[in-house]
């Protein structure tokens, strides 16, 4: 089968200026759940067209960022701080400007496609519905540009399957055709919570390589949220580590994974089991993640971390810059020389 | 070394109904796999959804009867479901599954829930039950004080530890694990994962383990089968397998496992959906989504056959020690 090229005069903009001009900053954006903070200040930037892959695990606030700095959270979240998109401050603006914003400008898919897809309508109806809000597409022109975007997500047949209801596709399917509905507000910035999760693994590559694709011919840049740190590894350019509502470790995909500095990402990595080479006991980080009700006092990690001393209690570390694009929040990370205890083997 | 687990050309079918007046579909979720465990080790199964995973592993279990095929435990046909040996012989095989807390029983204490196989099996004397079970609850590392909580007062990867020690409760012979880890976190997974090794080693357990994750069952399995489909595909040493994969669907399930530093240029990526057991295609069931299909893979299906020393291959393109 083989997929159109990517013509059209919105979606392919090969005018966007080049460089790392900021398209959304995060400014100590901060969300509490009765009382309970999930999220401790982050600051984050997502440059244009750039991959940016978030990862850590269940409750961390990977996902919570970005549902917070789009408005989508309950009514029961505290937030503040900023989610600046282009000078406008996303957090507590109406909703209609969001209406603007979500869809538009920045698309969010998510884990589980079935069910962020009405089961009782046709899907060629539901992405004709997203060009029609964002777009102002109607009638035949509609139907067309939605069949062309079920085609650029590579779904065969495409006039015939814009009239399938989500049952008849298979869960690939589906989350390809919420790709191309995040695809028809022409988005600058596509985030993709957890979409492979609920995928089987050759499925994954597929959704995986489908992205990577629609990102190199349109430009669009990419929040990639993850627990799995190989499927962010190989997708994105940079990674932010997260753990317990904060971003503990900031750094280009390929230097994270050569090097990683905080003691957490180290652990994650190292308690991976290779795929090849001899099989070695596994490096386990002991304990539990902590209870966002009751966290340990200073460093979220302090209680599992091998670096632990007395110090790391009294305050938690902010991100530091190691390096021109490294950043890490751990105190004991000398932003001298490292010492040879912390230096990689 | 003795086979504890012969499992000897089974197939399973169910019928399944479409939709509401459509006629049943037949779908074959296990179609003549055979499978030997020697005592006191590790067969991993991988395969996706669909593959027959989980089928095979309840048989193997006997708690699911094969159509066709017999599974013999510690040389023995499996008894009937329901009758004295088979109540007598389910102390001696446990299983633990994804869901920690789906397992549990939500208003009885772990320690509780620990020592209720003991008592439905009369194992020891009455008096020591209680002891046994807090020797089984701290051989997975959970404390007395974490014994008498309630599951829902536990962590994820505690609960699997409970549900792992429940299993063991009864010193089983035979432990089938079906994604024990899945849905665990990333920090926990491998502490559950040296858990079972530790167990494995030191109680001489016989161990199925099914996953979809190449990188857990490679580190927990001495020998290793692929499944798809509900046929094996590929089987062979756990060290070796994934290192040099034969069959063209173990290749792109090895490629397709996402690596922290490798490109993705290097990916094999597979045309197709995953594949549907109830429209199951003729010949080799792989052949739509194969790479390198030619027109015998459409009308014949491959046996497995030793391809390589110690290893079994299903595919016309294999040829036994040659090149492919």
């Amino acid at each position: 089968m083989t997929r159109p090229v990517l013509t059209h005069p919105v979606l392919s903009q090969p005018d966007r200026p080049p460089g790392p001009e900021a398209l959304i900053e995060l400014r100590d954006l901060r969300v509490s759940f009765d009382g309970a903070p999930a999220l401790h200040g982050v600051d984050f930037t997502v440059s244009r067209g750039e991959s940016v892959g978030m990862v850590g695990e269940s409750g961390c606030g990977k996902s919570v960022t970005w549902l917070a700095a789009l408005g989508l959270l309950p009514r029961k979240a505290v937030v503040t701080g900023q989610a600046l998109l282009a000078g406008r401050n996303l957090i507590g603006a109406p909703g209609a400007e969001l209406d603007d914003v979500r869809g538009g400008r920045v698309a969010m898919i998510f884990q589980d496609p079935a069910s962020a897809l009405n089961p009782v309508l046709r899907v060629g109806r539901q992405i004709m519905e997203a060009l029609a809000l964002h777009r102002g597409l109607t009638g035949a022109a509609a139907r067309a540009e939605a069949k062309r975007l079920l085609e650029i997500v590579g779904i065969p047949d495409a006039s015939q399957r814009l009239n399938a209801y989500p049952h008849e596709f298979s869960g690939g399917q589906n989350q390809r055709v919420m790709i191309a509905m995040a695809l028809a507000g022409d988005p600058d910035l596509l985030i993709a919570d957890e979409p492979t999760t609920a995928l089987d693994a050759t499925i994954q590559a597929q959704i995986l390589d489908l992205i990577a694709e629609i990102r190199r011919e349109t430009g669009m840049a990419l929040v990639l949220i993850s627990h799995d740190l190989g499927v962010v590894a190989e997708t994105c350019e940079r990674i932010c580590v997260m753990y317990s509502g904060r971003i503990v470790e900031s750094a280009p995909a390929s230097d994270l994974f050569a090097d990683p500095r905080h003691p957490y990402s180290r652990g994650l990595l190292a308690a991976l089991p290779p795929l090849d080479g001899p099989r070695q006991r596994l490096d386990p980080i002991p304990g539990v993640v902590p209870d966002p009700r009751s966290p340990p006092p200073g460093c979220a990690f302090g209680p599992r971390c091998r670096e632990f001393e007395a110090a790391c209690a009294e305050a938690p570390q902010g991100l530091r810059n190691i390096g021109a694009e490294r950043a890490v929040a751990c105190r004991r990370i000398n932003l001298a020389p490292l010492p040879r205890e912390l230096a990689p083997a | 070394m003795t086979d504890l687990v012969q499992i000897r050309s089974v197939s399973r079918s169910y019928q399944m109904r479409r939709g509401f007046l459509s006629a049943p579909v037949v779908v074959r979720a296990v179609d003549d796999v055979s499978l030997t465990i020697p005592k006191g080790r590790t067969l991993g199964i991988v395969g996706e959804s669909g593959s027959g995973k989980s089928t095979t592993g309840r048989m193997a279990l006997g708690l699911e009867k094969p159509d066709g095929g017999e599974v013999r435990f510690a040389g023995e046909a499996m008894p009937a479901v329901g009758d004295a040996r088979w109540r007598a012989q389910r102390a001696r095989m446990q299983m633990i599954f994804q869901d920690p807390l789906g397992a549990l029983d939500r208003r009885l204490r772990i320690h509780s829930q620990i020592r209720e196989p003991l008592d439905i099996h009369k194992i020891g004397a009455k008096s020591d039950r209680n002891s046994h079970a807090l020797d089984a609850l701290r051989s997975v590392g959970l404390s007395e004080a974490q014994g008498q909580r309630y599951p829902h007062e536990l962590s994820g990867g505690q609960r699997q530890r409970a549900v792992l020690a429940r299993a063991l409760a009864t010193r089983p012979d035979f432990l089938v694990c079906d994604e024990p880890i899945s849905a665990l976190d990333v920090s926990i997974q491998a502490q559950v994962v040296n858990l079972l090794v530790d167990l494995q080693s030191d109680l001489g357990l016989t161990m199925l383990f099914i996953s979809h994750d190449l990188r857990a069952v490679r580190h927990v399995s001495h020998r290793i089968a692929v499944m798809y489909l509900g046929r094996i595909v590929e089987e062979g040493d756990g060290d070796t397998l994934f290192a040099d994969p034969l069959h063209p669907y173990s290749r792109a399930l090895v490629s397709a496992a996402p690596t922290p530093g490798r490109t993705r240029a290097d990916r094999i990526v597979l045309k197709g959906d995953p594949p549907n057991p109830a429209a199951r295609p003729s010949g080799c069931a792989f052949h739509p989504r194969c790479p390198m299909a030619i027109a015998r893979c459409r009308s014949e299906t491959p046996a497995l056959i030793d391809a390589r020393p110690n290893r079994r291959v299903a595919c016309h393109l294999v040829q036994p020690t040659g090149a492919v």
